[in-house]
Parts: structure tokens; C-alpha cells; sequence
């Protein structure tokens, strides 16, 4: 198959592949074998720096970690979802200073670095409690984030949409809250899974402020063994860094899943058929009696 | 206003070295996020899997956990002996270069196989195909993401404070210690942070009127 920058390959191009193909398989290997070779000599490949895996004590610690990365992340995922339909909605609201506040606010917590937001939470607040600090901080940062993704699909569903909402006579928020949001919350929802993905990597951020996550209990189980004289840094950051990217891969797919779900199902919802009209109260038409079989004509 | 001025020093050195961490990581962020994808294109098999493990691994693991890497294994382990400062541009641009190299990857699928194929079919080599065709082409498109990688590189840049680096975070960390309000401090590093996305942002933009074409 022929792509953008190669055509199909030709009998010369083949062989050249083949040839590139060893040599840069070769090359790879050897920046392996380098690693393997260093992480040997300095005694991490060692049987005994694996063993402890699979003791029930590193399990336990390094389950209660998770637990903790876990627990940061659920609270600062609802959180932050909660306030993005807040902000988003604040934004696009029809009060001048309501928006003014949104649009600050979200301005002003998406330029500032996350790690930044979180330590002025710490420091001058939750000096106790580095936890509801890295919560409080995720918050305002992704939902603020949210907030515009949310925005942009507020603004996206069709004007249409809108306007016969008013037109059946409905209120500013039952609009927004039955019609406008529900259908943006759909267009978007593998954009907000990505971005949870994002909160879930971002509540490592802990470990700076001495929140005990899984990075944080990981170092610190490193540090406090000692291994034929060497600490089993690799190991357990190892296993740590597959937890989060096993973890962060399971988010990703289950977005991409929702994106492919959503691009099979036939655009938007399926409009119901007309409910055939009711015989009308004979009470009131007296002439007209056949009118309520025109209605079911008419579907 | 008193926090500004009286540290201004403290202010100037973290200024200064937020800037240097950002600049120096996202040149080697570009270059070796071009190589990868390079390599993700290519039609050379364990070049194409390394480009796809080494994005799928950087841009699923947590920055702060590349930083521990980057600090108590790398010295141990391979290089002993690097600064701070080298060991912080290493673990911020190999971060970012996996996203470079999807940005960059989705700016070449961008653009569409006819202009290549007609490009062949007039008897342009590979290289001439690739510079005067495929790339003018692709660096349109990747401007508007690269944009935001690089912003993100930025706010990403003050995990290194805490990790011994002069910059941004470190300036607000010494002015917490020494007392001062956290939300008089925090006011002028966002307004700091606010002038250095702001003229990221601006040059991109510049960049792109520059660039741009009616097509």
C-alpha cells in the first residue's frame, strides 16, 4: 500500500528495508543490552531485588498507594467534571459579571502551572491535610479544562436545537439542563475521559507535597530497604510505572471505545414517531368527529 | 507589590530559569520528537514498534515519575554525575517529545496521499517529495497543537523546582518558607507564567499568519 511519504516498495526498496530493518533492530538491542548490562552490574537485576514482589508487606504498601492515587483521583474526577458544567455553563451565561468571573477564572487556573495551584492550596490552607490539597487543586486546574471542553460542545449542538426548546415554551435552564448539556456532555465524552486521564497522571503531583500515593509510598519503601547493599529503586518504580501506565491505557481505550461507539450509532437520536392524536372530546366537537383519524394519517 | 520588589533577585532568577528549562527542553523535545516520528512512519518494522512503545510508555507515565527516574536511577544506573539542571531538560524532553511526535505523525497523515503520489508520478525523488510536498504541507497543520505542547511545557517545567532547579515553583517554595502571604506570592508567579504563555502563544500566531495560505 502506498502512503503519504513511501510508494510501494520495489524489489531494491525491499531489500534496503530488509537490510535497515536488521541493522536497526541491531542498534536497538544494543541500547537494550547496554541498559540490561548496567542495570546488572549495579546489582537491580539481582533475584532477591524481585523477591520482594511477592511479599505480602510490598503488596499491602504498594496496594495502599494505589488506593490513595485512587481515592485523590475519584474525588478530584467528579470534582473537576461537577465544576467544568458549572463554569461552562457561567461562562455562556446572559449576566455580564457571571461570565466575567467564569472567564477569569478559568483563564487564570489553566495559565498557571498545576503543581503551583496545588502548593498554594497546601501552604496556605491544608498545611494538614495534603490530600483535600491535591484534590482542591486538580479541581480548579482540569475543571477549568472541562469547563472549555464542555463549552465548545455546548456551542456545537445545532442552533435548532435550541430554538425549538423555546419555542415548546421552555425556561433559559430547562434548555440548557435538558437539551443543551445532555448532548454536549455525548459529543465530548471522549475528550473529558482523556482529560481524566490526564487528572489521574496528574494526581502523582502528591508525591511533592508528601501526599503518601503511589509514587510517594514506592520511593520511600525503596528507601527504607536495603538489598545486598542496594536499594530496589527499579524494581518498585518499575512496577509502580506499570500500574499507572496500565491503568491510563485501560482510560484511553475505553475513550476510544465511546469515540467508535458513538461514530457507528446513526447521527444524533432517533426522532419517535408522532403519538397518534386522541379522539377528540366529543363533548367539545360535535361536527368534526374524524378528525383524530387524520391525526394518525398524518405520521 | 512589596513581594516583587523586595525579591526581585529571587523573581529574575526563577524568570530566568523557567525560560532556560522551556527553551533547552523544548529544542530537544522537537528534535527527538521529529526522529520518533520518523521512525513511527517509516517503513522499517522495529523502528516503527520502538517510535509506538516509546509514545504509548512516555505519554501514559506521569511526569513526576519520569522525574524520579530521571533523578535517583539515571545517576545510579547509567550516567553518573549530571546536573540538576541536564537531568530536569531530560526528563521534560523526553516527556514532550512524545507528544510532538503524534502532533507531528497526525500533521503528515493530514496531508492527503494524492499530493505525494502526484509528486512521484512527476518524477520528484524522496527528499524533493518530502520538502517541497509533504512537509510545507504538514507544518501548517502541526503549528496550532505544537502551540499548546509547548505551553504545556512551560507550566510542565515547574515539577523541576522540586526538584533542586532555580525556577518559577522554586521562587515561590523559598517565598513560602521565608514567610511571606502564599496568595501575594502566588498573584506574581502567575502573572510571570502569564507573560511566558502569552508569548507562546503570540509567536505561534505570528508564526501562523506567516505561514498560511489560502487554500
Amino acid at each position: 500500500m502506498s502512503s503519504v511519504l513511501y510508494d510501494v516498495p520495489g524489489p531494491r526498496a525491499k531489500a534496503r528495508n530488509l537490510i535497515l530493518s536488521v541493522v536497526g533492530g541491531i542498534a536497538l538491542l544494543g541500547v537494550g543490552a547496554f541498559i540490561v548490562f548496567r542495570l546488572a552490574r549495579t546489582g537491580q537485576l539481582a533475584p532477591e531485588m524481585w523477591e520482594i514482589l511477592q511479599y505480602t508487606s510490598t503488596q499491602e504498601r504498594i496496594f495502599e498507594g494505589l488506593v490513595a492515587t485512587l481515592k485523590a483521583f475519584f474525588f478530584a474526577g467528579i470534582f473537576s467534571v461537577v465544576l467544568g458544567v458549572l463554569l461552562a455553563v457561567a461562562r455562556l451565561s446572559d449576566h455580564l459579571p457571571i461570565r466575567w468571573f467564569a472567564t477569569a477564572f478559568i483563564e487564570l487556573f489553566r495559565a498557571v502551572p498545576l503543581l503551583i495551584t496545588i502548593f498554594v492550596f497546601w501552604q496556605g490552607f491544608l498545611i494538614n491535610d495534603p490530600m483535600w490539597a491535591l484534590v482542591l487543586g486538580l479541581t480548579v486546574y482540569n475543571g477549568s479544562v472541562q469547563a472549555e471542553v464542555l463549552r465548545a460542545g455546548i456551542l456545537s449542538v445545532p442552533k435548532g436545537q435550541v430554538e425549538a426548546a423555546y419555542a415548546i415554551g421552555m425556561r433559559k435552564s430547562q434548555v440548557m439542563l435538558t437539551v443543551q448539556i445532555p448532548q454536549a456532555v455525548r459529543a465530548m465524552m471522549p475528550t473529558i475521559i482523556s482529560q481524566l486521564v490526564v487528572t489521574l497522571k496528574d494526581t502523582s503531583l502528591g508525591y511533592i507535597i508528601v501526599y503518601e500515593e503511589l509514587l510517594y509510598v514506592a520511593r520511600q519503601f525503596s528507601d527504607n530497604t536495603l538489598i545486598n547493599g542496594a536499594n530496589p529503586e527499579v524494581v518498585l518504580l518499575g512496577a509502580v510505572g506499570a500500574l499507572y501506565v496500565g491503568i491510563c491505557l485501560l482510560l484511553s481505550w475505553f475513550a476510544t471505545w465511546l469515540e467508535k461507539r458513538g461514530r457507528r450509532a446513526k447521527t444524533g437520536i432517533k426522532v419517535a414517531d408522532a403519538e397518534p392524536v386522541a379522539e377528540p372530546d366529543k363533548a367539545l366537537d360535535g361536527k368534526d368527529g374524524k378528525d383524530g383519524k387524520d391525526g394518525k394519517d398524518g405520521k | 507589590m512589596n513581594v516583587l520588589l523586595d525579591n526581585l533577585p529571587l523573581f529574575r532568577e526563577g524568570f530566568i530559569g523557567t525560560l532556560s528549562l522551556t527553551a533547552a527542553s523544548a529544542l530537544i523535545a522537537l528534535v527527538l520528537g521529529v526522529v520518533i516520528a520518523g521512525c513511527r512512519v517509516s517503513p522499517i518494522p522495529p523502528l516503527r514498534w520502538f517510535g509506538a512503545a516509546w509514545v504509548t510508555l512516555l505519554r501514559n507515565t506521569p511526569l513526576v515519575l519520569l522525574f524520579v527516574v530521571a533523578f535517583f536511577i539515571l545517576p545510579k544506573v547509567l550516567f553518573p554525575g549530571m546536573s540538576p539542571y541536564v537531568l530536569a531538560v531530560l526528563a521534560l524532553s523526553f516527556y514532550t517529545s512524545s507528544f510532538v511526535c503524534e502532533a507531528v505523525r497526525s500533521g503528515i497523515n493530514t496531508v492527503d496521499v494524492g499530493q505525494a503520489e502526484a509528486a512521484r508520478s512527476l518524477g520528484m525523488t524522496f527528499t524533493q517529495t518530502l520538502s517541497l510536498i509533504v512537509l510545507p504541507q504538514a507544518t501548517r497543520t502541526v503549528i496550532a497543537p505544537m502551540s499548546s505542547i509547548m505551553i504545556a511545557l512551560t507550566k510542565n517545567s515547574a515539577i523541576a523546582g522540586a526538584f533542586s532547579n532555580a525556577e518559577l515553583f522554586g521562587t515561590q517554595k523559598d517565598l513560602s518558607d521565608m514567610g511571606y502571604n502564599i496568595l501575594f506570592v502566588f498573584f506574581w508567579i502567575a502573572v510571570a507564567f502569564l507573560i511566558i504563555t502569552f508569548s507562546i502563544s503570540g509567536l505561534f500566531r505570528l508564526l501562523e499568519r506567516k505561514l498560511g495560505v489560502a487554500r
